[in-house]
């Protein structure tokens, strides 16, 4: 999957079409901090950086900014820095509106409402995770899409455990403090999915190759919004290819998605 | 030079520390945390703490050796394991509360408490599920035309604060190299007692030394007490003074799967002083 010579649209991997679906979170996005979480929404956001997002600039996984298209997963690798970002910083940029992140989720609903908390009781949970971390705050003020390795029924739910991350229907009943809040996408290992429907329940986007409708709704727990025509999610071109393996020389985003 | 000296011993520090306190741990997951001072408090009779950290092996530690009833935590992660794996079993047992807040309510819970305001505003935690866990969280509205209701975040006021610096002065003046301050000076300011330790005590003239005038984070007017612990935040980083140490922070999360891994961890590195575990993971 590392071969830096050309390849045909036609060999991309799931991995890569996964990659290219979480550069185009990016899509609409100005000059911004596009800061996704995690070795496959990482090689996506340098992808975006790479092709249609140069305004895009990013973090180093530290205290520092780049500007160039750093590679994942490999030591001592060049960085242009352009600014200081400890993490009291990062909230300055944060609350302010200027950063779109991907984060993971361990529950997620039909409104968004995410959780990566805990499972169960709050006094003693059957499952204590990350915690809140920063998904309220972020959700409540930037934009935000997640990014879900494994799409199935135990984290699409009817209802999650804990709202880490807001919701559509949360952020309505906020009113004016719910201004900032927007859900970009969902990228799964099957499918994109987006919140453009009416009430803002989560749709079914796009299905990667290989995959069908059927298999989407049988993998979530709740009932997903499905449009009359539901189109194939895009194939990275040769291009793409060429610097996915520039981005991830090691193949990360095969060893997360294998199909 | 005309500083006053502070400088007092670990034993000093940890008899500062009282049942029930509140106390905040500077640092960051596994970052530059005030370990020396954390396994001192390992050794201590004190419990029922309530801890406030971006937590880290500091509030696993205290965890696993009973020191802690609650905690407020947005998070605990070892960095490189991404659950902090003694705060998952104290957590899931039920042995430990935590109060669940976003990262950034916590910087301004600690923002609040060092400006002496009973809370500061912000939408951060609005709509998620922070309002509905804490019962005690108010919303405020403003007084102004916009009349937007924001959260009251509470100052998060600390009995005590434990800090690690890569150096710092007699005096109580710290400093840091590394590439983030974390919110160091934050828990300091929040707190009525203020102790640092530090890598190394150098001659206030030769504070500028190592790094420029913003890497002097920590003002002595806000520290009470100055002790050195040479690698005092081991295993955790301490940058560019070392990195973390994976290899041992690996055998440390492994103690997390039963009793006899843990005791014996702890025969071997935590029961004797500082000296002695300096000693042990040579």
């Amino acid at each position: 999957m590392s071969d830096a010579g050309t390849r045909d649209p036609s060999t991309a991997t799931r991995a890569d079409v996964c990659a290219a679906a979480l550069a185009d979170c990016f899509r609409a996005d100005g000059e911004i901090l596009a800061n996704p979480i995690g070795n496959l929404p990482l090689i996506g956001g340098r992808l975006a950086k790479a092709t249609f997002g140069p305004q895009l600039i990013m973090t180093d996984g530290e205290a520092q900014l780049i500007e160039n298209v750093m590679p994942v997963g490999v030591d001592g690798a060049e960085k242009v820095v352009s600014h200081w970002n400890p993490y009291r910083r990062m909230f300055d940029l944060l609350w302010n509106g200027r950063r779109h992140v991907i984060m993971g989720a361990s529950q997620i609903d039909r409104y968004g409402n995410q959780n990566f908390a805990f499972i169960g009781d709050p006094a003693a949970p059957k499952a204590q995770l990350l915690g809140m971390r920063g998904a309220p705050g972020n959700t409540i003020n930037h934009r935000t899409s997640y990014w879900i390795p494994a799409h199935s029924a135990r984290v699409f739910v009817e209802r999650v455990d804990v709202a880490s991350g807001v919701g559509y229907d949360r952020a309505a009943a906020l009113g004016p403090a719910g201004r900032f809040h927007e859900l970009v996408h969902v990228v799964t290992n099957l499918a994109v999915l987006d919140f453009e429907t009416p009430d803002h329940s989560m749709r079914l986007r796009s299905v990667h190759p290989g995959v069908t409708v059927d298999e989407v709704v049988a993998a979530t727990g709740f009932e997903l919004v499905i449009p009359a025509s539901v189109p194939e999610s895009r194939v990275p071109d040769t291009e793409e290819l060429r610097l996915l393996a520039e981005i991830d020389p090691t193949d990360l985003r095969g060893a997360e998605v294998k199909a | 030079m005309p500083v006053p000296d502070k400088r007092v011993t670990i034993d000093d520090v940890v008899a500062e520390v009282r049942d029930g306190m509140t106390i905040g741990i500077g640092g960051w997951g596994s970052r530059r945390k005030p370990m020396a001072l954390v396994r001192a408090l390992l050794r201590s009779p004190v419990k029922d703490l309530t801890v406030v950290s971006y937590g880290g092996p500091d509030v696993g530690l205290l965890c696993r050796a009973g020191k802690v009833r609650h905690t407020v935590c947005a998070f605990v992660s070892l960095d490189s394991i991404a659950l902090e794996p003694h705060f998952r079993n104290a957590r899931q047992s039920g042995a430990v509360t935590n109060t669940e807040l976003d990262e950034g309510m916590m910087l301004l819970g600690l923002q609040a408490a060092a400006w002496r305001v009973p809370f500061l505003p912000s939408r951060v935690g609005l709509g998620s599920s922070v309002t509905t866990l804490d019962p005690a969280l108010r919303t405020v509205t403003s007084p102004y035309a916009d009349g937007e209701e924001l959260l009251a975040i509470p100052a998060i006021e600390l009995d005590v604060a434990l800090i690690h610096m890569n150096r710092g002065d007699v005096g109580g003046s710290g400093q840091y190299l590394g590439p983030d301050p974390y919110f160091d000076d934050l828990f300091c300011g929040a707190a009525k007692r203020r102790f640092m330790s530090v890598e190394r005590i150098v001659d206030t003239d030769r504070l500028l030394d190592e790094g420029p005038p913003q890497s002097l984070l920590i003002s002595r007017l806000m520290v009470d007490g100055v002790v050195e612990t040479p690698n005092g935040a081991h295993f955790t980083s301490c940058a560019p003074d070392y990195e973390r140490d994976e290899a041992f922070q690996a055998q440390y999360a492994a103690t997390a799967r039963g009793d006899e891994a843990w005791h014996g961890f702890r025969a071997k590195y935590l029961d004797g002083d500082e000296t002695a575990y300096q000693e042990a993971i040579r």
